[in-house]
């Protein structure tokens, strides 16, 4: 008899195709999702060197990272490279002969709100792309991760990958979440506990009733932010509410193939007594509305703090850190996070850019009025943005001084012309703080959907439970 | 893949924690479809000012360490995106090792595919080279990948490790794909397995 097994032993030990002397294993890839910025050199490899795809039925591609969001975005060209860029992608899509999901097809939107809005990304399955939130798909109890750019030509010409067997992390959250709190908080709160660095080398796996209560959505924004604390990738047991996701989706299984697949799925789960590397518990009580205030995910506090003083570090390196994000952001130490001003919004991005981020968006924007420069809602696909207007949200949006834009990832990296002018401070639904990370200079202040809209009304940082 | 065997460099001190790879290649720059020439906008943010002169307070715009090529960085360099620009663009500035207390996954693993050499030691030690980095062009390191070894400016030596495979292929700068690509044979029969207990992954 085997020992117990963790969900993540589960997955990796169904993936081995070679154990390899360096300790390193051959693991295969089930699915793999492609777009244009970390996609065009990999295709070159292979045209250079002459190789195929061993498996294109593994593969979609959709383009996200630089497309307008704009309502002319059919004839509207950003920029020549960003143009370039996608011509690129169709290019490549075409030559290979990979199913391609066009700009303007109602399916479009960002990598991981597409793969599981298709039934693309399914349980038990290694899902990777050259995106760091890759890691979004382990919501589905997929071991699913981010690559680099030769890994993406790797796994396109041979359906696997070289890889070392990560660690074991458990995170539990037990409890009812508070008022005003949403699985977005428990992400920075988790952040904040165990650093930017506390997963590096695992792989997470979020366990407890507060978990095992959310909506795939909220699973699915706890996930994508498992790489902000460094692990490669997040995974939640798949359960009812997984399976009930992905049911119909157009790429799921159907008839007896659902039911087969149900079945494997249901024997995923971790063993009782499995061991893991390391614990964290968190008792769900104690997550308040969060706000980060520097430029890292870690530099994250509970909206009714202050931003902290460099005395308050426990080394020289994290002072100096301190005192580069306060001059960086423009802050004074001891300032109340509730007194900082906002020049513009952004709520979107692969984090929170599902319906569930809509409906609490325009639950706070209702009858309220904007008040920032700029407030940018932004689908994360065009199915969110149909399903959303068919609730009448976009009227909602419009009518309190919102932009409702067309879906991508826009201000969450700044790639297309969504972004920040120098000096520009938001409140931003999305996954990085870095600097510069919405435009040169830009500085952003992590929240939730909810959080973020409340910012839009009041020009501030706000605690939502007291809006 | 370049090959990585030994080389002998200045090393430039960057004491700064959760260097994120939006710091080592801003957005800006990632809409090439090339690998090459990302060298000249390598940490563009805190390397130029707005008119695009020089910060003098950038370390590698020093005259001491402008041809350094190898940086010692603080702790969970290269967080964030996994974007391959950041070893491109680091690589094409000459750049060819990278000292640190610790590395983001995924950027650790970029490195090895582009012959851009991460070492990993304890913080004590990076305390101490990071000194040694400070004086100029006087912090002159030799690494040496087949040994395993860093010797510092008064000679001293330093051993490291790192995963044997990933030396294995620096050292000879062997092509994983190809490599690879001769698993064929076990790879199909992983999908024979695999598609009988799965078909649904086969549709």
């Amino acid at each position: 008899m085997t020992s117990p097994r963790t969900l993540y032993d589960k997955i990796w030990d169904s993936h081995v195709v070679e154990e390899q002397q360096s300790g390193n294993s051959l693991i295969y890839i089930d699915r793999h999702i492609i777009h244009e910025v970390t996609s065009p050199q990999a295709f070159e490899g292979l045209r250079m060197a002459g190789r195929s795809l061993r498996r294109k039925d593994t593969i979609i591609a959709v383009p996200d990272h630089n497309v307008p969001t704009t309502p002319d975005r059919a004839t509207r060209i950003d920029s020549i490279e960003s143009k370039n860029q996608l011509d690129a992608l169709e290019r490549n899509v075409k030559e290979f002969d990979v199913e391609y999901i066009p700009m303007l097809d109602v399916r479009q939107g960002i990598v991981h709100i597409v793969g599981p809005e298709q039934g693309f990304t399914l349980p038990g399955t290694t899902v990777v792309c050259g995106d760091s939130h890759t890691s979004t798909h382990g919501a589905f109890g997929a071991l699913a991760f981010g690559i680099g750019t030769s890994e993406v030509e790797h796994a396109m010409a041979t359906q696997t990958l070289i890889l070392k067997r990560a660690k074991n992390l458990r995170i539990d959250v037990s409890g009812k979440l508070g008022i005003g709190v949403t699985p977005k908080d428990v992400a920075l709160a988790i952040i904040g506990k165990i650093g930017t660095a506390g997963g590096t080398g695992h792989v997470i796996e979020f366990t407890g009733s507060t978990f095992e209560n959310m909506s795939m959505e909220g699973r699915m924004t706890v996930c994508n932010m498992a790489i902000e604390g460094g692990a490669r990738a997040g995974l939640v047991a798949p359960d009812e509410k997984t399976y009930e996701y992905v049911k119909g989706k157009p790429k799921a299984p159907k008839g007896g193939q659902f039911e087969m697949a149900v079945n494997y799925w249901n024997s995923l789960k971790t063993d009782p007594g499995a061991k893991y590397d390391k614990e964290v518990f968190i008792d769900a009580a104690d997550i308040v509305p969060q706000v980060t205030w520097g430029t890292s995910p870690e530099d994250v506090l509970p909206i009714t703090g202050n931003v902290p003083s460099p005395a308050d570090a426990e080394n020289a390196d994290h002072k100096a850190a301190i005192e580069r994000a306060l001059n960086y952001m423009g802050l004074e130490a001891g300032t109340k996070l509730t007194d900082i001003k906002v020049d513009k919004v952004f709520i979107g991005s692969c984090t929170n850019s599902r319906i569930e981020d809509m409906r609490a968006v325009a639950e706070v924007a209702k009858g309220r009025k904007v008040s920032v420069k700029e407030a940018l809602i932004v689908p994360g696909s065009g199915l969110v943005k149909r399903q959303a207007e068919e609730e009448g949200l976009d009227k909602i949006f419009i009518e309190a001084g919102f932009d409702w834009r067309e879906p991508g990832c826009s201000m969450c990296l700044a790639m297309n012309a969504d972004k920040l002018e120098p000096g520009e401070r938001c409140a931003s639904t999305s996954n990085r703080n870095f600097e510069g990370r919405q435009g040169p200079k830009s500085r952003t202040h992590l929240v939730s959907p909810a959080m973020a809209a409340a910012a839009a009304i009041t020009g501030h940082l706000t605690d939502i439970r007291e809006l | 893949m370049d090959k990585f065997t030994k080389i002998r460099a200045v090393a430039a001190p960057l004491p700064i924690i959760n260097v994120d790879t939006d710091m080592i290649i801003p957005q800006n720059f990632l809409r090439t479809i090339e690998r090459t020439g990302l060298g000249k906008h390598a940490f563009h943010n805190i390397r130029y000012h707005d008119d695009g002169t020089e910060r003098e307070d950038f370390v590698l715009n020093r005259p001491a360490y402008r041809n350094a090529q190898i940086l010692i960085a603080g702790e969970n360099f290269g967080c964030g995106s996994s974007r391959e620009h950041a070893p491109w663009a680091l690589m094409d500035f000459g750049i060819r090792c990278v000292i640190a207390p610790s590395f983001a996954d995924i950027f650790h693993g970029n490195c090895f595919k582009n012959g851009l050499l991460p070492i990993m030691l304890p913080q004590e030690i990076i305390d101490d080279l990071m000194k040694d980095a400070q004086n100029g062009a006087n912090a002159v390191f030799t690494i040496d990948l087949e040994n395993f070894e860093i010797t510092r400016p008064d000679g001293e030596v330093v051993k490291f490790e790192i995963d044997t495979f990933r030396q294995h292929c620096l050292v000879n700068g062997l092509d994983e794909i190809g490599l690879t690509m001769e698993k064929d044979e076990k790879i199909s029969e992983f999908e024979a397995k695999q598609k009988a207990q799965q078909p649904w992954l086969y549709n």
